[in-house]
């Protein structure tokens, strides 16, 4: 793909010309172990840290309980500095509304993918939109069930190769992808919905505000609040690690279009309003002409 | 058996209830203050009187859009450590499987009602619908009395053991109105909820963590090869915690008349009760029969059932299925009496447990026609009804 950045090459034919050291450990403070196992270009450690450096920019630390799906993120569960409840597949904000209600007063938010919440738990995050459950869920899309290979979700894009559809998503044959922020946004107990990526810097930064401002929906007591993440999978993609965040772009981001979908802090942005009601003898007779 | 203390009992007057608003105030007197549920009949009205009740008192009972958000509202209410209790019919319950199993290994305390049709859920609620290697009480109440003793003793069993406990109710159960009196059990002292969740415990090195899957941190674990999950470990060691919990929990059987008895009729739950009422009649008319009732169906009472069929007696099992907790009795017996079953599915048209042999002149009839064929002729013990040579 054009425009690739060139990294150096470590030359690994001869011994260094000086020693290792460390620099500076950039490890978030609420992130146990820096090192992980997921692959190379994935963007789920970007999301995760995001998530939790808004916990402590917002002083949470010490109120938060994150529920964990199951997917490659789960990795983290047993890997952060604030609390875990560790659910099914799919189940997250059934146990992070029981949580959530049995203790008002912490910061509950689920990290789930795609491959969890819009295939086998789109109920779960649905209701507790619509219910306005006072939590805040997350999912982190790739388009692909990562943890077992990349496989098709219901939220993978028309043309993606994935392992079980490899000459790519055919609607004619595997139906359209579900779009859920958009899903959820319809929904009267949703407070704040927003599509994130971190596929650059920008975005990133973008995504940051996101996830401050679905806390905050939460914080304030205003109701369900939901932030999408499209993250990158070069492995589950079949694409070379370095072109996956131009590949979230092309592909991706042009079926899941980033953006804030709702933000009820905010007044209502102005709807082009329907052309009044008009009672038929007061209608201009040249309107359609059929005034006798 | 932990003999309950009835503390205040003078405060708390016998009531006419129907079972399962007699088994929410049991809920609510033992501490539940988190309920979720979806409705079925004859489920329901639980779930009614807990959306009632449960404000009342400062909890929360969630209308559950599916049984799979009931039993997960309740994993989540659990795991901040407030007393929560969830249920279904069997139908709804065989939905809850895979959550059931998963919080037996999260090691959470949870309360669950079966009120089941009939009795074909004994499989699922004993072997357990759920994946993977895994065992919870199981208490069967066979009347309203006794099912707000065992409802209490459920919380208090699950907070004991830090696991699910199921409680085994039925359709008359459901639709029985009796004289009781609600009042809290003091089953004893328990150990402390250190491990619920508050968030508090975030950013101290060790924030706490509940999973079917680790309760380890990855920084415990520095130093080796691989700093994720030890599955294998972590299984071990809750199967063990498991295996404690059926070994040292005492199994609980009502028995009768079974020190001299020629046949033992076996049956839990209500059926268990009708069984009783049978048996003690054909003691009355001069034959020699007891009962055996189990009230744990996890721990079976197998010792209980084999002593009482010790001698070669023969023993017959009634259950309102085609014969499930058969194969257990079987077990316990191990080949040592004959095991007859006199059971069998008995429902209306509506497949509920209203069952047409659920009658004390059929109970008898099919325990005195083993009686007849058990006992040796000539027997004096017998009363010769079958003829005496």
């Amino acid at each position: 793909m054009s425009g690739r950045t060139e990294l150096p090459v470590i030359r690994t034919d001869a011994p260094p010309a000086c020693a290792a050291r460390l620099v500076h450990d950039f490890t978030p403070a609420l992130i146990d172990v820096g090192a992980h196992h997921l692959c190379p270009g994935c963007g789920e450690p970007i999301a995760m840290r995001s998530m939790v450096e808004q916990v402590e920019e917002l002083d949470q630390v010490r109120r938060a309980i994150a529920v964990f799906g199951i997917g490659c993120y789960t990795a983290y569960s047993n890997n952060l500095d604030i609390e875990v409840l560790q659910a099914l597949h799919g189940r997250a904000p059934s146990l992070a509304t029981g949580v959530k209600r049995c203790r008002p007063d912490t910061l509950v938010f689920t990290v789930q993918g795609d491959g969890d919440m819009v295939n086998e738990g789109l109920q779960e995050v649905l209701h507790a939109a619509a219910r306005g459950e006072n939590i805040t869920c997350f999912m982190l899309n790739n388009g692909v069930f990562g943890e077992t290979g990349g496989h098709m979700t219901a939220a993978t894009v028309l043309g993606q190769r994935t392992k079980n559809t490899l000459d790519g998503r055919d609607a004619a044959q595997h139906g359209y992808p579900i779009r859920l922020a958009d899903l959820i946004a319809q929904l009267d107990g949703a407070a704040y919905v927003a599509r994130g990526a971190v596929n650059n810097a920008v975005n990133i930064t973008r995504t940051n505000r996101m996830i401050k401002n679905a806390f905050r929906a939460q914080l304030e007591g205003r109701g369900f609040s939901f932030v999408e993440i499209l993250t990158m999978c070069p492995t589950g993609w079949f694409v070379d690690t370095l072109d996956a965040p131009a590949y979230l772009d092309e592909a991706l981001a042009a079926t899941h279009r980033p953006g804030v979908l709702k933000d009820t802090s905010k007044p209502a942005a102005p709807v082009s309003a329907l052309a009044p009601v008009v009672a038929p003898e007061s209608a201009p007779a040249s309107a359609k002409g059929t005034t006798a | 058996m932990t003999a309950a203390t009835r503390p205040d009992r003078a405060s708390h007057a016998a009531r006419i209830m129907p079972g399962p608003a007699a088994i929410a105030e049991a809920m609510l007197a033992a501490g539940c203050r988190f309920f979720a549920g979806y409705p079925m009949t004859p489920f329901t009205e639980v779930l009614e009187t807990m959306a009632a009740r449960l404000p009342e008192v400062g909890g929360v009972c969630v209308n559950a859009e599916s049984e799979l958000e009931a039993v997960g509202m309740a994993w989540g209410a659990a795991a901040t450590g407030t007393p929560a209790a969830t249920g279904s019919t069997g139908q709804g319950l065989s939905l809850m499987q895979e959550s059931l199993a998963e919080i037996v290994y999260a090691r959470l305390p949870l309360v669950v009602l079966n009120m089941a049709r009939a009795q074909g859920d004994y499989f699922q609620a004993t072997r357990g619908g759920g994946h993977g290697d895994y065992r919870h009480l199981v208490l069967a109440p066979c009347d309203v009395p006794e099912a707000v003793e065992l409802t209490q003793l459920a919380f208090h069993l699950a907070e004991k053991w830090r696991s699910p406990v199921l409680v085994m109710g039925d359709y008359y159960l459901a639709h029985t109105h009796q004289s009781v009196t609600v009042a809290p059990l003091d089953f004893g002292p328990l150990p402390p909820r250190d491990w619920a969740l508050d968030g508090r415990s975030g950013g101290s090195g060790a924030a706490k963590l509940i999973s079917p899957l680790s309760d380890a941190k990855q920084r415990h674990a520095a130093g080796r090869a691989d700093a994720g999950y030890d599955l294998a470990e972590f299984y071990h060691r809750h199967v063990a915690v498991m295996e404690r919990m059926v070994a040292e929990e005492p199994p609980r059987a009502e028995t009768e008349f079974v020190e001299d008895a020629e046949v033992v009729v076996v049956a839990y739950g209500t059926p268990g009760a009708y069984v009783r009422q049978a048996v003690r009649e054909l003691r009355a008319e001069g034959r020699r029969v007891g009962y055996v009732r189990p009230i744990t169906l996890v721990p079976f009472p197998s010792e209980i059932v084999a002593a009482a069929a010790a001698g070669g007696r023969t023993v017959a099992v009634y259950e309102n299925n085609q014969g499930q907790m058969l194969d257990d009795v079987r077990l316990a017996v191990l080949g040592a009496a004959p095991v007859r079953f006199i059971g069998g599915l008995s429902l209306d048209a509506s497949g509920f447990g209203i069952a047409p042999d659920l009658d004390v002149a059929v109970l008898k009839a099919r325990i005195a026609a083993v009686h007849d064929a058990a006992a040796p002729a000539g027997d004096a013990g017998h009363d010769g009804r079958g003829g005496a040579a």
